[in-house]
């Protein structure tokens, strides 16, 4: 089963980090990132740029384009995972191993409905 | 604790803004703020952080204000309905959706904009919006201002003063109260930022910290206003200019120019972010100079080697710049390019009736001096480069200058490569 692990944080504080803090906790990240992929459970990683960077586009049938992130929240979704794990229970355990690994925020799993890497499918 | 001081830190204009909308006396709002901060560090390693620190520091930081009026008035009997609630976990939902996005937006404008109060030298608005916005310590801003700490304490001293006199615009801005006050606080954020890319004075050329806070500042303003393309445009330009901050000085702190970089050590993340704002912000067809200065600085971005540059674009997106925001140091810099894709007469003739208006600039005598030696004409290089060395603002500039001065001086003692 593929679950997606998307990471949600406060951008004001993970943008209040320091380079030094940043760059650590991205080795330690990428050390779980290399575990995962040595067992063949790792897919695509992605971190995304900040919101303010975020266009929306408004479904319908003039569709509306904004400035800004869809969701005004507390926290954003600030970047994702895609693992390949036989069981929940497992796919629980790989974002532990993310979550020990960052400051503060919080790891969602969605277990993923349709998963198409290289377009549609003839 | 770091997280909490990090915490603290992304809170405080926001926590400020509001503190300071119900208070209306900055003193007694910086106040409040810090006892609610004084709390959260008694409370919040104990019981984790609150759900939402915002809107519990803002509670905390009102119930005490709120608190020492009464022992101030002790005879004064209490309304019921106002009572004092120990335990802010309870109310603190509530409250949270009081304070909604579009008050957030006002107060924080309001905080930044009390900053760049008109009568206050550029000087003073920095160092206040440093000290009362991003709350750093007055020791911190003199180190960046390079100035005494008792020096910088009287000069935030008077600035408080200042504001406090004058009247603070309390009322929620109308649109075109709200785009004027927007336009002073990036100008602000602006010149914060330029304060630390070229310092203007002392031995240190960059100061990053302070251009990390302006970049921190413009972040904050974006994500109020995100669909403000001049916003896009300053964040895109700091972006983009504070990328290169690791290439523009030397391991002996010397200035390194822009086409002997050695482009690697350019920050690519950052880059990343700022082309992609200012891409966003053209979309909007409402060209402005951060805009346009960002668009300048992603033509450079996006030059994998000085001999690709695309300087016929630069010529025309200067072209705009002076035509939006007239000045003799837009011309200056267009100079640049002309110089590139025209030769140095032309660029030479171009800024040559600038003299009188740049007559005290740096770079004005920097880029004749070197126009001049392009051309061979080296005794009026010579003059051109002594009067930047004496106009310059930082040691660097002073010795980037006395280098082309040397290169000018092997030059002559080799007349044959004058002609070259």
């Amino acid at each position: 089963m593929l679950y997606s692990i998307l990471c949600y944080e406060s951008e004001a504080l993970a943008c209040g980090r320091t380079k030094q803090e940043d760059d650590a906790m991205m080795v330690r990240l990428r050390a779980v990132q290399r575990k995962l992929a040595n067992e063949g459970k790792l897919g695509p990683v992605a971190r995304l740029m900040p919101t303010t960077t975020a266009t929306t586009v408004m479904a319908g049938r003039e569709p509306l384009v904004i400035d800004g992130p869809f969701a005004e929240t507390k926290e954003q979704l600030l970047g994702f995972y895609v693992v390949d794990c036989p069981t929940l229970e497992e796919a629980i355990e790989v974002a532990k191993l993310l979550a020990r690994e960052k400051p503060h925020g919080a790891l969602e799993i969605r277990p993923v409905a349709v998963f198409n890497p290289v377009g549609p499918s003839k | 604790m770091a997280w909490i001081d990090a915490a603290l830190t992304s809170a405080r204009p926001q926590v400020l803004g509001a503190l300071l909308r119900y208070f209306r006396v900055l003193d007694a709002a910086e106040d409040a703020f810090q006892e609610a901060c004084l709390r959260a560090l008694k409370t919040w390693p104990v019981n984790g952080p609150p759900r939402d620190p915002v809107a519990w520091l803002i509670f905390v930081g009102r119930n005490f204000a709120l608190d020492e009026v009464r022992r101030r008035s002790k005879q004064t009997e209490l309304p019921p309905d106002d009572a004092i609630v120990c335990e802010p976990e309870d109310t603190q939902g509530e409250l949270a959706e009081r304070l909604d996005a579009s008050h957030y937006r006002d107060d924080i404008l309001r905080l930044l904009f009390i900053c760049c109060h008109p009568d206050l030298p550029v000087t003073q608005q920095i160092a206040l919006a440093l000290r009362i916005v991003s709350g750093l310590t007055v020791k911190e801003i003199a180190r960046a201002f390079l100035a005494s700490e008792s020096a910088m304490e009287q000069r935030i001293t008077r600035a408080k003063a200042r504001v406090a006199a004058a009247e603070v615009p309390f009322d929620t801005p109308g649109l075109a109260e709200r785009s004027a006050r927007l336009a002073a606080v990036t100008t602000m954020i602006y010149l914060i930022f330029n304060e630390g890319y070229s310092a203007s004075g002392g031995t240190a050329h960059v100061r990053v910290p302070l251009c990390e806070e302006a970049i921190r500042l413009a972040r904050l303003l974006l994500r109020l206003f995100p669909g403000e393309s001049e916003i896009m445009g300053l964040m895109s330009l700091l972006l983009l200019q504070h990328a290169r901050a690791p290439a523009r000085l030397n391991a002996d702190n010397g200035i390194v120019l822009l086409e002997d970089q050695d482009r690697s050590l350019w920050n690519r993340e950052m880059i990343g972010e700022g082309l992609a704002l200012v891409e966003k912000a053209l979309r909007h067809r409402r060209p402005g100079p951060y805009q346009v200065q960002a668009a300048i600085a992603a033509v450079h971005a996006h030059a994998p080697r000085p001999e690709d540059t695309d300087w016929e674009e630069i010529d025309r997106l200067y072209e705009i710049l002076e035509t939006l925001q007239p000045s003799p140091v837009i011309t200056l810099n267009r100079a640049v390019a002309v110089a590139k894709l025209r030769g140095p007469t032309e660029a030479l003739a171009m800024i040559e009736p600038l003299a009188a208006k740049l007559g005290g600039y740096f770079y004005f005598f920097g880029l004749k001096g070197a126009l001049l030696t392009q051309l061979g004409r080296i005794d009026e290089a010579r003059t051109a480069f002594d009067r930047a060395i004496a106009l310059a603002n930082t040691a660097a500039e002073a010795a980037h200058i006395r280098l082309h001065l040397d290169r000018l001086l092997k030059d002559a003692s080799l007349p044959a490569n004058q002609a070259g």
